[in-house]
């Protein structure tokens, strides 16, 4: 990190920073105490914000990509694997990743924008000087739900974008409900849900950092806590599709795929 | 008054940002029952030198004693017990506004009292704290949902909360009406006879100095530049001085 510092480029100044920022982050959490009430409430307000768009957005991309595969598949005479195909896609790929660019956008912008405020208001301050360590009240608590909240919400999605892929299927084929649910199945394995899993995991973390980091370091001004929301959006959504890549590198290199 | 111990001291503090060197080796000392106010333009670094008494900034160097204590010597959980007996009103006021009044002032005790001492005396200081400040109908509303004097009431009862020994005030009066700044001038004086409490006072409002104040300091250029009470300082002849006060 301090070699970071001493390259004057503001990015690896700012790539120095946020680690620096996850690095406290798992020292306090390390610490006893925990703001769980706080957490809770965190979790409540994550999932409960995120949880209809998620839900619409997930149900409308198991439905599109399945009306959309079907040509392609009929093709090659292979209509019957559009159960599987789409469950694979879905599962592995499609709900995770939309999931999270959704998070990125509604908690990311939702946290930078209400630290960054409370940061130039000094809410922040007035914190500090009652003798309650703000950085495990406000950051600690959010990056734990962010990283719990997220796999959740992308389970949903799963389930939901399957039910989609049901629908779709069913628009102009016939296959019963048993038959798809069967198929759908059978043409996955734990080493797609695990690593799905893993790696929503990291999505919620990463969004979280990068949202309370945005906030907490927020300029002052109005003007400051717009930018923290924006950027933490643009920096978690990147981050985002950067993890995916690790995620599917190391599935490839642990023979996952 | 000046023979008794000072509650706070502060010997050669430096202070920059950058290129901005806002206080150079400042010091002052604030005694026991003492309203001690701070006067200086703005941007002369008032605000730098209360938060650097608090230790929301860390000076490049100098001391600073409260109650005897070496501040930058203590860790977090020190400072943190050591802050329960210092009250700290910000120029924004800075109430949590996703929290009612009640949520806003309980919030300093969750650190300094147990669960069982909240549970029993919770409720009765939040009621006591907001009758100081004529409030108490305010309890279970929202900070948006009060004018402007009300919320610097409210900031203030939050910080009586714990009963600190020491108050410091960030331009207390400061965007308020001249009636409002006479009421809450008032209430400050009210409190410190009945709490018994020392405090630095930040301010430009001249009433709210020749109300609060039993000495005053003057910032300019970074030091304590002139020090006296105000009438003395009306008659000071520095040019630095006397622009201040043609100026106001
Ligand atoms: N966090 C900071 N980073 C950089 N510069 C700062 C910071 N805080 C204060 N300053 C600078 O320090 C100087 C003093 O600021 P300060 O807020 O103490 O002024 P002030 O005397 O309280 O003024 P006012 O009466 O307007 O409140 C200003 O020039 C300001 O730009
Ligand atoms: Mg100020």
């Amino acid at each position: 990190m301090a070699l970071l510092d001493k390259i004057n480029n503001p990015f690896f100044q700012e790539v120095g920073k946020i680690a620096r920022f996850t690095a406290r982050f798992f020292k306090e959490v390390s610490k006893p105490k925990q703001e769980w009430e706080e957490f809770i409430n965190q979790c409540y307000w994550i999932g409960y914000k995120s949880l209809t768009l998620v839900g619409i957005t997930a149900f409308i991309m198991g439905l599109v990509l399945t009306i959309q595969s079907r040509p392609t598949l009929v093709e090659f005479g292979a209509e019957a694997l559009l159960p599987s195909m789409v469950s694979v896609s879905l599962v592995r790929e499609i709900a995770p990743v939309i999931t999270a660019l959704i998070c990125a956008g509604k908690i990311g912008s939702g946290i930078g924008a209400e630290l960054g405020s409370m940061r130039v208001t000094e809410q922040i301050d007035a914190m500090e000087v009652s003798g309650t360590n703000p950085y495990k009240y406000l950051v600690v608590t959010r990056v734990l739900a962010s990283t719990v909240m997220v796999p959740i919400l992308s389970s949903i999605a799963i389930a939901i974008s399957l039910y989609g892929g049901y629908l779709g299927t069913n628009l102009k084929g016939d296959v019963s409900w048993s038959l798809y649910w069967y198929q759908a199945f059978n043409a996955l394995i734990y080493g797609d849900f695990i690593p799905s899993m893993i790696k929503t995991i990291f999505f919620g973390f990463a969004i979280g950092i990068v949202g309370c980091y945005k906030g907490y370091n927020s300029q002052k001004g109005t003007e400051g806590v717009g930018r923290s929301a924006t950027t933490a959006v643009i920096v978690a959504s990147l981050l985002v599709f950067i993890l995916d890549l690790i995620a599917v590198q190391i599935a490839d290199v642990l023979g996952l795929t | 008054m000046e023979t008794s111990k000072p509650i706070i001291q502060v010997d050669e503090l430096n202070k920059s940002f950058g290129e901005n060197h806002v206080l150079r080796d400042f010091s002052l000392s604030l005694f026991e029952g003492e309203n001690l106010v701070i006067l200086g333009k703005s941007g002369s670094g008032k605000s730098v030198l209360i938060k650097c008494i608090i230790r929301l900034i860390e000076p490049d160097s100098g001391k600073i004693f409260i109650l005897d204590q070496d501040i930058s010597l203590l860790d977090q959980d020190e400072m943190d017990l050591l802050r329960a007996d210092v009250g700290f009103l910000f120029q924004s006021n800075a109430l949590y506004d996703s929290m009612t009044v009640r949520q806003n002032l309980e919030f300093p005790l969750r650190r300094h009292w147990t669960k069982e001492e909240r549970e029993e005396k919770a409720e009765s200081a939040v009621k006591e704290a907001l009758e100081d400040v004529g409030l108490s109908h305010t309890i279970d509303m929202m900070p948006v949902e009060l004018s402007g004097g009300m919320r610097k009431r409210i900031a203030l009862a939050r910080t009586l909360i714990l009963k600190p020994k020491v108050i410091l005030y960030d331009e207390p009066t400061t965007g308020l009406d001249p009636i409002t700044g006479r009421e809450i001038s008032e209430l400050m004086n009210n409190i410190q006879k009945k709490y018994n409490t020392a405090a630095i006072i930040i301010s430009h409002d001249m009433n709210c100095i020749r109300m609060t104040g039993n000495r005053v300091i003057m910032l300019i250029d970074g030091k304590n530049y002139a020090e006296g009470s105000f009438e003395d300082l009306l008659k000071n002849t520095d040019p630095k001085v006397r622009d201040f006060f043609e100026g106001l």
